[in-house]
C-alpha cells in the first residue's frame, strides 16, 4: 500500500521529539542509523536517557559511543489500542523492552516478526526507520 | 531510630466527596471546593479553621483557590506532592509533619477531576514535567499511556514468577463485588471471569477489565493535629504510620533495573515500624489499583507476601470482604470511581469508624491505604481508630 501526500495530510500529525543540547547526539545519531548512547567522560559508565550528571561519579563531562545494536528482550507489549490518534493505523504493534549489550535498555517496536515469538532474553538486534526527512527511529528484529 | 517521629501526631477528622460521574458541567475547581466543604462539614469544622491545604500536584487548582473562595484568615502551610496516583497518600506525610510541629492545626487535603473537555489522559501526562524523559523518548513511538508504561512491568512479572491473567481477573471481580455494596460506585454490574476475559485488550497484558475508570469528582479529607482531634465532631482515626518512597529511575520504567517493584517497596517498612504493627495487625487495605497486576505488585512490596507471590496471595477469596485481607472495599478505581486514590483514603476512614454498612469489615480497628504514581512512586499510610 503506498501513502500519498493527501493520506499525510489526512493523519493525525504524530508526537516528535523536541531534543535539546543534551539529547541532540542521539537524535542525530538515528538520522545517521547509529544508535549513540552518552558515556561518563571520568569513567567511562554509559547512561541512557541521557542526563547532565554521571550518577556514580558526578562528573558532567561526557562523551558518545555508537552501541552495537545488539540486545536481548528485557520486556514488551503489544498495544491494541491508541491512544493518541497518530498510532491508530500502526494497531496492533508491539513495544519491546531491550537489554542493550552496553549495559542500558532500549524501547522500540518490533518489526519483522509475529509479537507471539516474544520471551525474555530473546536476542534482538536494532534496526532504524526513517519517518520523514527529519525524524528516524529504532527498531528492533529478532536476531536471524 | 527516627522513624517513630509521627506516629500518632496526626488524625484524619473529616473526609468528604461528591458524586462520582463518568462527566460532568462542573469545573475541577468547583468540585475539589465541594468536596472540601463536605469533609470540613463532617469534622465539624468551619472554612475558617483550615490553615493548611495541599492540592493535587496534577490539575490547576491552587493553595490561593482556597483562601480566595473560604476567605481563610490565616493560611500557615501548603505544599504540593507531585506524585501522580500517590500524591494524595504523600500528603498525608506532609500534612502530618505540618501538624505534629505546630505549623498548622487542620490542613485540607482535596483532589478533583473535572469534565472530560479538561484534558483526557494522555493530554494531562504530556503536560506533566516529570514525564519529559517519557516524552522525548516513548511517546513517540506510541507508548503514550499508563497502561502501555506499565504492561512491560506486568509481562515481566508474568514471565519471571508465572502470575496469570485469571490473578488479575482476581482482583477485578473483587472490586467489582465490593462496589455492588457500594451505592457511589459507578460500576455495579457484577462481573465474571469470562466477563474479564472477553473484555477488549488494550496493551498486553492489560483488557479493559485491567483498567481503572476514567471519573469526575473530587474527594477530600483533613488532617488535624492530634490534640485537637479528640474536640472534633467525628472518632478520630489516628496516622499510626506513614511514608513515601521513590523507586530507581522513577522517571523512565525503561530503564528501571528492577521494573517488578515499585517505590512503594522502600516506604512500606518505614511505615509498619512507625507505626509498630505486623502485617497480621491489618484488618482491611485500600490498595492504589490503577491495574489489576498493581495491585498484585503492591501487595508485595508492602511486605503481605514474598516477591512473585501476589498472584497466588489474591486467589482464593483472600482479599474479598470476609476474606484475611479485604482489599478495595469501595470497588477501587476500577468499579467506585478514579478520584487518584483520594477516594481510597476516604474509604479507610470510614471503615475504621464502622460506617460502611454491608460492606463493613467487622471490628475494623487497624487500616493501610496505598498510592502509587508516576511511573512508580509509592506512598503508605497506616491508621487506627
Ligand atoms: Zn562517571
Amino acid at each position: 500500500m503506498t501513502t500519498t501526500a493527501d493520506d499525510h495530510a489526512r493523519l493525525p500529525a504524530r508526537p516528535r521529539p523536541e531534543p535539546d543540547a543534551l539529547s541532540a547526539p542521539y537524535w542525530d545519531g538515528l538520522r545517521a542509523h547509529k544508535l549513540m548512547l552518552q558515556r561518563c567522560h571520568a569513567c567511562g559508565r554509559v547512561r541512557h536517557y541521557p542526563r547532565p550528571l554521571c550518577d556514580h561519579c558526578y562528573a558532567f563531562e561526557h562523551d558518545w559511543v555508537e552501541a552495537r545494536g545488539e540486545g536481548r528482550v528485557h520486556s514488551w507489549t503489544v498495544c491494541h489500542h491508541a491512544f493518541h490518534p497518530a498510532f491508530k493505523q500502526a494497531l496492533p504493534y508491539a513495544l519491546v523492552t531491550v537489554d542493550l549489550a552496553e549495559g542500558v535498555r532500549l524501547q522500540a517496536p518490533l518489526r519483522g516478526s509475529d509479537p507471539a515469538r516474544l520471551r525474555v532474553e530473546l536476542p534482538v538486534v536494532v534496526d532504524f526507520e526513517d519517518i520523514d526527512d527529519t525524524l528516524t527511529l529504532p527498531c528492533v528484529r529478532v536476531r536471524a | 531510630m527516627a522513624a517513630a517521629g509521627l506516629k500518632d501526631r496526626a488524625a484524619v477528622t473529616g473526609v468528604g466527596e461528591t458524586a462520582y460521574t463518568r462527566d460532568t458541567d462542573r469545573s475541577q475547581l468547583e468540585l475539589t471546593l465541594a468536596a472540601s466543604l463536605a469533609a470540613i462539614a463532617d469534622a465539624g469544622l468551619e472554612p475558617k479553621d483550615i490553615d493548611g491545604v495541599i492540592p493535587y500536584g496534577a490539575g490547576g487548582v491552587v493553595a490561593e483557590d482556597f483562601i480566595t473562595n473560604f476567605g481563610l484568615p490565616d493560611l500557615r502551610y501548603s505544599a504540593l506532592t507531585p506524585m501522580g496516583g500517590a500524591s494524595p497518600v504523600a500528603a498525608l506525610q506532609s500534612a502530618a509533619m505540618a501538624v505534629a510541629t505546630g505549623v498548622a492545626n487542620h490542613v485540607l487535603i482535596a483532589l478533583g477531576r473535572g469534565s472530560i473537555a479538561g484534558g483526557r489522559i494522555t493530554s494531562r501526562l504530556a503536560a506533566m514535567p516529570q514525564m519529559r524523559l517519557v516524552g522525548e523518548f516513548e511517546m513517540v513511538q506510541g507508548c503514550n499511556a499508563p497502561a502501555q508504561f506499565y504492561a512491560p512491568m506486568a509481562r515481566r512479572h508474568m514471565a519471571l514468577y508465572g502470575t496469570t491473567v485469571d490473578q488479575f481477573a482476581e482482583v477485578a471481580m473483587t472490586c467489582r463485588r465490593h462496589a455492588e455494596r457500594n451505592e457511589r460506585a459507578m460500576m455495579r454490574k457484577p462481573m465474571t471471569r469470562e466477563d474479564h476475559h472477553a473484555s477488549r485488550m488494550i496493551a498486553e497484558p492489560f483488557r479493559l477489565f485491567d483498567c481503572s475508570l476514567e471519573s469526575a469528582g473530587a474527594a477530600a479529607v483533613i488532617v488535624s493535629a492530634a490534640e485537637r482531634a479528640p474536640d472534633l465532631r467525628q472518632r478520630p482515626v489516628y496516622i499510626g504510620g506513614v511514608a513515601e518512597g521513590h523507586p530507581d529511575s522513577p522517571s523512565a520504567i525503561t530503564q528501571r533495573p528492577d521494573m517488578t517493584r515499585f517505590g512503594l517497596a522502600r516506604a512500606a517498612p518505614i511505615a509498619f515500624r512507625m507505626a509498630g504493627v505486623d502485617h497480621g495487625d491489618i484488618d482491611v487495605a485500600q490498595i492504589y489499583d490503577c491495574f489489576t497486576w498493581v495491585v498484585i505488585c503492591q501487595l508485595e512490596d508492602l511486605g503481605f507476601c514474598a516477591k512473585g507471590e501476589g498472584g497466588a496471595f489474591v486467589e482464593g477469596g483472600r482479599i474479598g470482604l470476609a476474606g484475611e485481607l479485604p482489599v478495595n472495599t469501595h470497588g477501587g478505581l476500577l468499579s467506585e470511581a478514579h478520584i487518584a486514590g483520594m477516594n481510597h483514603i476516604v474509604e479507610l476512614v470510614r471503615q475504621l469508624r464502622g460506617e460502611c454498612g454491608e460492606r463493613q469489615v467487622a471490628d475494623a480497628e487497624v487500616g493501610l491505604v496505598t498510592g502509587f504514581g508516576d511511573l512508580g512512586d509509592g506512598a503508605v499510610a497506616i491508621m487506627h481508630r
